[in-house]
């Protein structure tokens, strides 16, 4: 992966390098609009969430909502940005029956962030970085039916006016996981932040993703651009179809034409939306109506001191304190609660005279998320209170139970059985280190097979076979430690 | 800055203006002459000066993010030429 030429594709020419840039739009997580009082939400009736300022009244104007403002100062800090003191408004122009202005509000010249940059990390854990370019807020445009009726277009402007954020990348990823794990980081920033609630299904976070390709190390080729993608596996279904299709068509002698393309998740293919070479022609200028956005540089202040710990100061911090890998520690902070739920169980085991983090971790990554995920779940949605997972540890710790039988405490906390101690009574899975009742078993095992205890006494290693005979015997409960110091003792080894 | 007749007939198609082929000439024209006139300003040295936007020298008024409108979708519609189960009904869009 990380390799360049494993991200190559092959063509029957040669190999090609894909030049990935994207542009995320995100919705601002406010109550209401970017522009005027109504409200901002999903499933609400038709046309039920419209202002006269939405709907474009002739005389209505705009006027522009703190939060919003706030929300992207707050992105654009969360992506290393500058934040640009004086920006402004300017209308992109076309015609679309549900943006009933004929034109969107957005920033073309002065966007209120500049560049930035995002760490991001593979699947690997190996890491990139991405340049931001810019992020803008813009109006986000009505919706339109076409499925209602065959002869006309329904349209529902509840939509319309809503806060977007657009961030927009540099062409700096050169693959198709490439650009999901950036999309999954920017969702992951903006999300701690609060700015976006990242819900991709409700299409509150999107991308639209601007494909090429070239030979490696060569100029850029020209460019498609596939429209609003909503999910990291259709944004690398897309990405690899509009690829090859791309190679295929230089391959054949053909050229590349710069257009806005469509990914048909059913079909799994991209094809053209809209051919008009005017379509790009958006004839920007200044907003009249909206006078230049000028934000004080202490309120900038007061906002960057009130932003929570970021994704990478917390993958840092949970390595540095609790001594996670890279791994589990990336893990950990995809969710700021799934950081939280370690660290409340963390604090519960040191409460209760244990110590060990990483074990800690390791449940919470590898038995519990895996789990939820599996259900398509997130930490919040545990039925396993964090201090359980403590007291799991904790019996771990104390020797009560091995890890095979704690896997299967785990089985029974995760079906809501309570805390682990209890379930350890209730199935009488306590280990057995009652020595007096080991040395029986032993004896007997010993006794009942005397060439294996010969071989034991020409060959020490050959004791794991006993071992393994006694965890039959009890059922997995024996404590490991004290079964070898017996058959030691009475092999004479 | 000249204005031709084939960027009249893209501007006034971008615009959503029908504009008959036989008034193309005669408009290109008319806008040549408003672009004269306004060409004037360049006469005015403007080095260092930072583009203005607004005539009103004051910021962006701001408003707190509180829902105060909508939920009146009849109100919305009330001019609409066709509405149905209060969505605005158009002519099919075709993508």
């Amino acid at each position: 992966m990380t390799e360049t030429a494993d991200k190559l594709i092959q063509g029957r020419t040669g190999p090609w390098e894909i030049v990935l840039g994207l542009e995320i739009h995100a919705q601002v997580a406010s109550k209401a609009k970017l522009f005027s009082g109504a409200a901002v939400g999903f499933g609400a009736g038709p046309n039920e969430q419209v202002s006269l300022v939405d709907a474009a009244m002739p005389g209505m104007l705009p006027v522009i909502n703190r939060f919003c403002v706030e929300q992207a100062v707050r992105a654009g800090l969360g992506l290393n940005a500058q934040i640009n003191l004086k920006s402004r408004f300017d209308r992109k122009n076309y015609f679309y029956p549900d943006l009933p202005q004929g034109y969107q509000i957005s920033q073309f010249k002065d966007p209120i962030v500049g560049e930035g940059e995002v760490e991001v990390e593979r699947d690997d854990g190996s890491t990139f970085v991405v340049g931001v370019e810019r992020l803008h807020l813009e109006q986000d445009a009505g919706k339109s039916l076409h499925d209602q009726d065959p002869n006309a277009t329904y349209v529902d402007l509840n939509r319309a006016g809503t806060a977007l954020m657009e961030i927009v990348s540099r062409p700096d990823m050169r693959c198709a996981e490439e650009a999901a794990a950036y999309v999954k980081k920017i969702r992951t920033i903006l999300r701690y932040i609060g700015a976006c609630d990242g819900d991709m299904e409700k299409g509150n976070l999107r991308a639209d993703v601007n494909v090429s390709v070239r030979r490696p190390g060569a100029e850029l080729g020209t460019r498609c651009e596939i429209k609003n993608v909503n999910s990291y596996r259709h944004i690398q279904q897309a990405i690899e179809y509009e690829a090859r299709r791309q190679v295929e068509i230089i391959e054949d002698g053909g050229k590349i034409d710069q257009e806005t393309r469509l990914f048909d998740s059913g079909k799994l293919e991209t094809r053209s939306m809209r051919s008009k070479e005017e379509a790009h022609d958006y004839r920007y200028f200044p907003d009249p109506d909206l006078l230049p956005l000028i934000l004080d540089a202490d309120w900038v202040e007061q906002i960057k001191k009130s932003l929570p710990e970021l994704p990478d100061a917390k993958k840092k911090r949970l390595q540095g304190q609790y001594g996670l890998s890279a791994y589990d520690a990336g893990v950990m902070i995809i969710e700021s609660a799934r950081a939280d739920y370690f660290e409340s169980a963390v604090a519960a085991l040191k409460a209760a005279g244990g110590s060990d983090a990483k074990l800690v971790a390791n449940y919470v990554t590898n038995e519990l998320l895996q789990r939820l995920s599996a259900d398509g779940h997130e930490i919040d949605a545990s039925p396993i209170p964090a201090a359980d997972i403590a007291g799991l540890v904790k019996l771990r710790e104390d020797g009560v139970v091995s890890s095979k039988i704690a896997k299967e405490v785990f089985d029974h906390m995760w079906a809501g059985e309570g805390a682990p101690y209890q379930i350890v009574e209730t199935h009488g899975l306590k280990q057995e280190s009652d020595t007096g009742a080991l040395e029986g078993i032993i004896a007997a095992l010993i006794a009942a097979n005397p060439a294996q205890a010969d071989a034991v006494k020409e060959k020490p290693q050959a004791i794991g076979w006993f071992v393994g005979q006694v965890m039959k015997a009890t059922g997995g409960k024996a404590n490991p430690g004290s079964v070898n110091e017996i058959l030691k003792a009475k092999l004479g080894i | 800055m000249a204005i031709d007749v084939a960027t009249v007939r893209k501007v006034a198609r971008l615009a959503r203006i029908a504009e008959p082929e036989d008034r193309l000439e005669s408009l290109a024209s008319e806008l040549n002459g408003i672009m004269a006139w306004i060409e004037q300003l360049s006469e005015v040295n403007t080095d260092g000066v930072e583009p203005m936007t607004s005539a009103v020298e004051q910021p962006l008024p701001m408003r707190d993010d509180v829902v105060t409108e909508g939920g009146d979708p009849r109100l919305v519609l009330a001019n609409a030429p066709k509405s149905k189960d209060n969505f605005f009904v158009v002519p099919k869009v075709v993508e």
